[in-house]
Formats: structure tokens, sequence, C-alpha cells
């Protein structure tokens, strides 16, 4: 199997001042692939999605070591605004501005400066049409996006990040908050978005990542809390022939 | 890790594209932020140089005999200011020993007791009539109370220019702000301190009072204090109800004048600056170590609470 | 026995929240009360519109003191607003926590200086300054020097509660806005702004209430004289030269001395005050309730 590298950490570690929150992590992420982050509550699933748009650069006393890299790129050394364009996240609970859907879809867009309303108005039906949330909203597109159910507000999100042509999408558990069926929108649209996108998303429901994903990471607290990785590869590897005990553990439900 | 069954070939090479605007978005952000620093510098700066120049001013002419003698008129404000600091301390006693139980009672009142008014509609609208006074009382401006104090207490209860007058007439000004901080320190106390009381089989007031009262006990004293702070800094309340004599009030019936007062005077009739400057120093240093205290109390309150 | 205890401590507890809102109540009668025959005799109109205030001739028009307090505070406004939000943005965005941790308890602390101090200073210090500016019948007293003490005094109350305002907009706007590749400040301006606006205008409003009700600082040093201000000169900027009273301080430098339809006018004048005051604090309130929701 040939894969190409769009992300990569090397034996990266990250800090909250003193306190160790993840050890030495060495994942490769391949481009135009499904990558699933799963593993207990609470062991850095999350802290590990942000290294890639460094959002935890928001914390205050956030400290990193190792390397992180974009398409070969140090991500700490490009300009974070443009990375973050370049890398977009969609939260575990959708937060739809306090706009309208058009402008919720335009903001991005306007605020790298395009502002010609016909410029706008393809892009945001481009956006809302891959986002699978087109059809549905087309006819009403000032209508406050807070207006929307919970599975369309995500899909919203999903098209706001999508507007500003990122080439990697991070996903939060993105259905986490959702209904079954609104979940299971969200992951036949993940599914078709990783033709033109990089999907990296973070999940705590296995089957979840076992059925939507091509690669899996596992991660896992050790005895001083910080998260590390346990075990990384094809999906199908890991949830049929894991190679530590823990993962076939974690799999199979004996904890976590 | 590379595991076994799966090879990297290459790199994708697409560098990190920069939008056009990027380098106007970066600057208009930089222009922005400095003009933000400086508002907030320029807020320290206002404080410092007011401060500064009343307080530098007015050492000059604070010493022993300055706080010790009282004033003796004259044209150009002879004297000290003793007689205004005992009456300053006097209206703080009177106007607090008034506001401060009718405030944290009706804080009691509106915390503990309202919430128990479900199905008994006509008390439950009165609560709501009595939130909607106390806001509104904390809109008035003072120099309307002290009209009101004016046409209330001086004329039509035929107390005078007193200290009277002007106590009642500065526990109304008062009462908002009492109530509304005592509110705060009341419902900040965890339900669970009420609860576990009442499940001893004690009466609401036996809990209130022996429970959540001492919980709330800072908080209720900050209030106390931010009253104590605003009766020293007001001016247009008791100025019409307090009178003008600088002389040592005798009886709560007696007229006088506040160090706040003193000052005005001061500037407007005699024109002595320098000894206003004084007087000025004074109440800062005396709204300062207030302001400290509320802070320090404030700190104690967050502490109690979050250890409980 | 703690049966009668308990029922007797709630009704006097009762009694002490009722006495805020008959506070209220009697502020109100007494004031109409003392204006009725101001309002009676001069009539509404003659009162409101006229430009001459002259009780010794049985002449009470406070337009001038409607007018000297709404362009005080407009000035006021127009100094202290700007500079507020600036700093309600700077604390709640941009400055670090040790600048903070200095900042808002100067803030803070500004908020608690007596108005008489702020006057002083306005006599001593503000008033020369201005005196200095070169046009003729310029005293240093009048609108500019009422209206830069007046900005400061209510540079507290707007930037703390606008900046409770921001702070309050939750996190996940500011983070998808960020995620989106926005600069902090596109964030400020695009998203956390929009989301705090009724908070902001409601702290501006209250400002604006503030401004309107002060009285001592405002006497020491916006001279005072009974007209309707104009320009002093041919600029028409230089009208801010010119002096002015405001209806507090109509109320304040007259109600020693007033008696009869005199005393009565100043009641008068508290009405119109009051009823201004009102308007303001409940467009406030309205708009603070609109954002909860």
């Amino acid at each position: 199997m040939e894969s190409v590298v769009k992300l990569e950490v090397q034996d990266y570690h990250l800090f909250y001042g003193d306190f160790r929150a993840l050890r030495g992590i060495s994942v490769q992420i391949p481009a135009h692939h499904i990558t699933a982050i799963i593993g207990p509550s609470g062991c850095g699933k999350s802290t590990f999605l942000r290294t890639f748009n460094r959002m935890n650069d928001l914390i205050p006393g956030v400290r990193v070591e190792g390397q992180a890299t974009l398409d070969g790129q140090d991500i700490f050394e490009v300009d974070v605004v443009e990375l973050r364009r370049l890398v977009g996240m969609v939260f575990q609970r959708p937060n739809p501005f306090p706009k309208s859907i058009f402008d919720n879809v335009a903001y991005g867009p306007r605020a790298h400066g395009v502002h010609e309303r016909a410029r706008l108005a393809g892009i945001v039906e481009r956006s809302l049409r891959d986002a699978a949330l087109w059809d549905e909203v087309k006819d009403d597109l000032g209508k406050s996006a807070l207006a929307l159910s919970g599975g369309q507000q995500q899909r919203l999100c999903i098209a706001r990040a999508l507007a500003v042509e990122p080439q990697v999408i991070l996903m939060d558990e993105p259905a986490s908050a959702l209904d079954p069926i609104a979940t299971l929108r969200i992951e036949e649209l993940i599914q078709t978005l990783k033709q033109k996108y990089t999907i990296v998303i973070v999940t705590h429901n296995m089957q979840q990542a076992a059925r939507a994903s091509d690669y899996t990471a596992f991660l896992m607290m050790d005895e001083e809390r910080a998260g590390y990785l346990v075990e990384y590869g094809p999906t199908r590897d890991i949830f049929t022939n894991p190679r530590h005990k823990q993962t076939e553990d974690y799999i199979t439900g004996r904890f976590g | 890790m590379q595991d076994a069954g799966w090879r990297i070939e290459h790199r994708d090479r697409t560098f990190v594209l920069t939008t056009s605007n990027l380098a106007w978005r970066h600057f208009a952000q930089r222009v922005a932020f400095a003009l933000l620093w400086l508002a907030g510098i320029m807020a320290v700066a206002v404080l410092v140089v007011v401060v500064a120049y009343v307080v530098l001013q007015g050492v000059k002419v604070i010493n022993p005999e300055f706080l010790l003698t009282p004033p003796r008129g004259g044209l150009s404000g002879e004297g000290g200011i003793s007689t205004t600091v005992v009456t300053t301390l006097y209206l703080v006693l009177l106007t607090i020993s008034i506001a401060a139980p009718l405030g944290v009672g009706a804080a009691i009142y509106l915390v503990e007791y309202a919430g128990q008014m479900q199905g008994q509609g006509r008390l439950a609208y009165l609560v709501g009539v009595v939130r909607f006074g106390v806001e509104l009382l904390a809109g008035v401006p003072s120099i309307i109370f002290g009209l009101f104090g004016y046409a209330l207490f001086v004329t039509a209860m035929h107390l005078g220019f007193s200290l009277l007058s002007a106590a009642l007439a500065g526990a109304c000004l008062l009462l908002p702000v009492v109530i509304r901080a005592s509110e705060e320190a009341l419902r900040a106390v965890p339900r669970s301190f009420r609860e576990g009381s009442l499940a001893l089989g004690t009466t609401q007031w036996q809990t209130v009072w022996g429970v959540v009262v001492p919980a709330a006990l800072p908080g209720i004293i900050t209030s106390v204090v931010l009253s104590v702070g605003r009766v020293i800094s007001e001016t247009a309340v008791f100025y019409v109800t307090l009178g003008g004599s600088y002389n040592l009030p005798r009886s709560i019936l007696s007229g006088g004048r506040s160090m706040a007062l003193h000052l005005y005077y001061l500037a407007m009739d005699t024109r002595a600056f320098e000894k206003a400057m004084g007087t000025g120093a004074i109440l800062i240093v005396v709204i300062v170590l207030i302001n400290l205290i509320i802070n320090f109390l404030s700190h104690r309150l967050a502490a109690r609470l979050g250890g409980a | 026995m703690r049966y009668i205890v308990d029922r007797s401590m709630r009704a006097l507890l009762l009694v002490s929240a009722l006495v805020s809102i008959f506070v209220v109540f009697l502020i109100l009668v007494f004031t109409l009360r003392a204006g009725l025959r101001a309002f009676r005799e001069i009539g509404l109109v003659d009162l409101l519109m006229g430009s001459v205030w002259r009780p010794g001739q049985e002449q009470y028009g406070i337009l001038a003191m409607i007018v000297g307090s709404v362009f005080v505070t407009i000035l006021a406004v127009a100094w202290g607003v700007p500079l507020s939000l600036m700093g309600a943005i700077f604390l709640a965005e941009v400055a670090p926590a040790w600048v903070r941790s200095v900042v808002r308890p100067a803030v803070e602390l500004l908020a608690g200086i007596p108005s008489v101090v702020y006057g002083l200073f306005g006599m001593v210090v503000l008033v020369p300054l201005v005196r200095r500016i070169p046009v003729p019948g310029n005293t240093g007293f009048g609108l500019l020097s009422a209206s830069i003490v007046l900005a400061v005094m209510i540079l507290p109350t707007i930037t703390n509660i606008a900046e409770d305002a921001i702070r309050a907009v939750p996190r996940e706007y500011k983070e998808g806005s960020l995620a989106l590749g926005t600069t902090h400040w596109q964030t400020i301006v695009g998203v956390i702004l929009p989301a705090a606006r009724s908070g902001i205008v409601a702290a501006v409003i209250l400002g604006v209430g503030r401004a309107l009700g002060e009285t001592m600082a405002m006497i020491m040093v916006i001279g005072n004289s009974v007209v309707v201000p104009r320009p002093l000169a041919s600029n028409p900027l230089t009208i801010v030269l010119s002096q002015a009273r405001t209806l507090t301080g109509n109320i304040a430098v007259e109600i020693a001395y007033a008696t009869g339809l005199h005393e009565s006018a100043i009641f008068a004048t508290g009405v119109v005050l009051f009823v201004l005051i009102i308007v303001v604090n409940s467009l406030a309130r309205l708009l603070m309730r609109g954002r909860r929701r």
C-alpha cells in the first residue's frame, strides 16, 4: 500500500506548564485518507488533534517538543493564521456563529479578502453542496444558523470549514452530540470528503472508527497521565490483528 | 512508527500558500492592537495623573495642625479639617446603621424567602415589583435623592439641615447598592448548606440566621464597606441635606460638613485650592484603603466558598 | 416558640424589602407634588422651552439647562465611549494577565474617586489649560472642560460592563473563527464584538445615564451661567468653549434659597431629570434582557 504523507509528528511532546500531556508520539498521516484517533477518554486525543492546527497555542503556558510537519514543513515555522486555513477544524459541539447561514459560510472567504457578491455566492453554494446541506437550506440562506437542527448545524460547520479551501480537515468527535441518523449522514459525508481532503477524526466510538476510517491510531494514558501512542496502522489490521494487548483489550471492550 | 505492510513513497511537496491579504491582515492587527494598548495605558495614566497631582499638591498642606484643628472660615479658608473628619465619621455611622439592616434584610428576603412563593401569586407579583423598585432606585442620580431628602426630611418632617436628614437621604441612595451586593453574597452560598440545615428540622429563620448569613458574611461585609466608600465620596445628596456649617455637630439634628463637602466649599467659596487638595488627598487615601479592603474580602469570600 | 420567631422574622424581612419600593414611591410623589405648582402655573411648554431663567423676575425656562445637560453628555460620550470600548476590548482580549491585574483595578479605582476631587482637578488643571485657547470670551469654564471631566468619570462604568459583555461571548465562537484562519483582530471584529453588541450598547447607555446625573463636578467646571450654549466666535466649534448649566447644577445651586414658585420650578427640573434618566435606564435594561435570551 502506498501513501503520500500529509501530516507527520516525530517524537512529539506537549506540556501544560510542568505537566506532560502528550508523550513521544510519532505518526505519519497519509493524504486523502481518513485517519481515526481512538482511545479512552482523557488520554489526550483532542489535544493531539489540535496540534495540527496549533489550536493548543491558545492555552497559556503550553509548550511543545519534537517535530510536527505539514507537507514536510514545520508547522511551528509557518504563519499560524495561514496554517489554520489549510488545516480546518470541525468541533465536537456544532458552533455556528449567530449569523445567517450565508454569512456563516461566507465568513471565512470574506476574512480572506473575497468580497464580490457573485463569487461569495458561488463559494457558499459549492461548500454547502460538498457538505450535503445545500438542498435543505438553499431556499433561505438568510435564515439564522441557530435555527437549524443539530445535524444541520454540524454540516453547516463543515461547509464553513470547506469554504476556505483547506487541505486537511480535523474533526473532533463531530457526531458525538448528534442523534444516530444525523451521525450516519456525517459519516457518509466524511467518506465523500476524503477524495479531496485529508481527514483526521477523533472518535470515542470504536464502531465508527472501524467502519469509517482507513488508518487508526490508538492512544492511551500512562501512569503519569500523559497520552502516548500505543499502536498505529491500517484500520483493518488494528481491529482484526492488533499487535499490542492493550489495543486488543480496548477494542474488545475490556476497558475504556 | 511504520508498519511492515505499507510504505511511504514520497512526500507531497505542495508548499504552504499565502493568500493575497495575509500581510494586510497582520498589519491591521498590529495597528489595532497598538491602539488598544494605548487605550489601556491611557486609562491607567489618567488615574495616575489625577491621583498623583492631587496627592502631591495635597501633602504640602497636610500636617498635624491641618488634621487636628477645625476650620475657621474666613476669606481664604483658614484652619484645618478636624470637624469635617468627625462629621464624616458620624455621617457614615448613621447612614450605614439605617441602610445596612434594611438593605441586608431586603436581600435576605429576596433570596431566601421569595423563592418560596409558589402558588401564592400575589406575593410573587410583589417580589417582582420590589426588584423593579430596586433597579429603578439604582438609576436615580444623587442630586434627586438630595432633593427628595430636602423635601421630605429637611422640610416636611422638620428635621432641618442635619445629620439625620442627610443620613436618611443617603440611606435611600445606598439601598440598591447594599441590596445588590448582599444578594450576590447570599446567592453564592451553596444550596447544600440550606438543605443540610433544614434536614435537621430547623425553621427557615434558624437556617438563614445560623447557616446562610454566616457563610455569606464576607460578601455582606463587602457590601457594607462599599457603602462606606460611597458615603465618603458622595456629595450631591448631602449638599442639600446636611447644611454647610463647619462646626462640630452636637446632635443628629445638627448640621455639618463632610470632608467631600468641605473640599467643595474650599474650592468654590474661598478658592483655597491647596487646602482643597489636602482634603482631596486624604479622601483618595481613604478610598484606596477601602478598595484594598474590598479586594481582600472578595478573595476571602472566594477562598471560603471554594474550600467548602 | 421557634415558629413565632420564624414568622415574625419573615414579616420583618418582607417589610425591609418593601421599603425600597416604598422609597421609590415616596420620591416620585414628593418630587412630583413639589413640582406640580410650577407645571401648573408656568405651563409645561414655557418651562421646557423657555430659554430665560430669572427667578427674580418670575421667569422660569429650563431650556438652557436641558441643552446644557444634553450637550455636555453628548460630548462626554464622544470622548469617553471610544476610549472605554477600546479599554474593554483591551482588557478582555488583548492584555496579558499581569497587565490586566494592573489596569482593571486602576479602572475600578477611578470609579471610586469622589466627584468633587475630579471637579477640583478640573478647576485647577483643566480649566486653565482650556483657557489658553485664544478665543474671546473663553474663560476656560464650559462644555469642553466639563465634558472631559465627565468622560473620565463615566469611563469605569462603560469599560467594566462592556468588558464583562465581551468576556461573556462563548469560547466556541472565538475558536470557530480562529480555526478558519483568521487573525485575532478579525475574530474580535467579525464574531466577538457582534455577539457582545447588546451588552456593549447597554454599557454605553448606562454611562449616558451616569453622565446625565452628575452634579458636583459639573458645577465646578461648567460655568453655571444660564445661557443656551452658542459659539463664541465665527468658528462653530467654539461652541464647546461656551459656558453652560446642567439640570443637575440648576437644582443644586438654587435649592438652598429658593422659595415658592421658584422652589417648585427647581423640583420641576428634578422631575424632568428623573424622567430623562428613567427613559435612558429602561432602554439599557431592555437591551440587556434581550441579550440573555
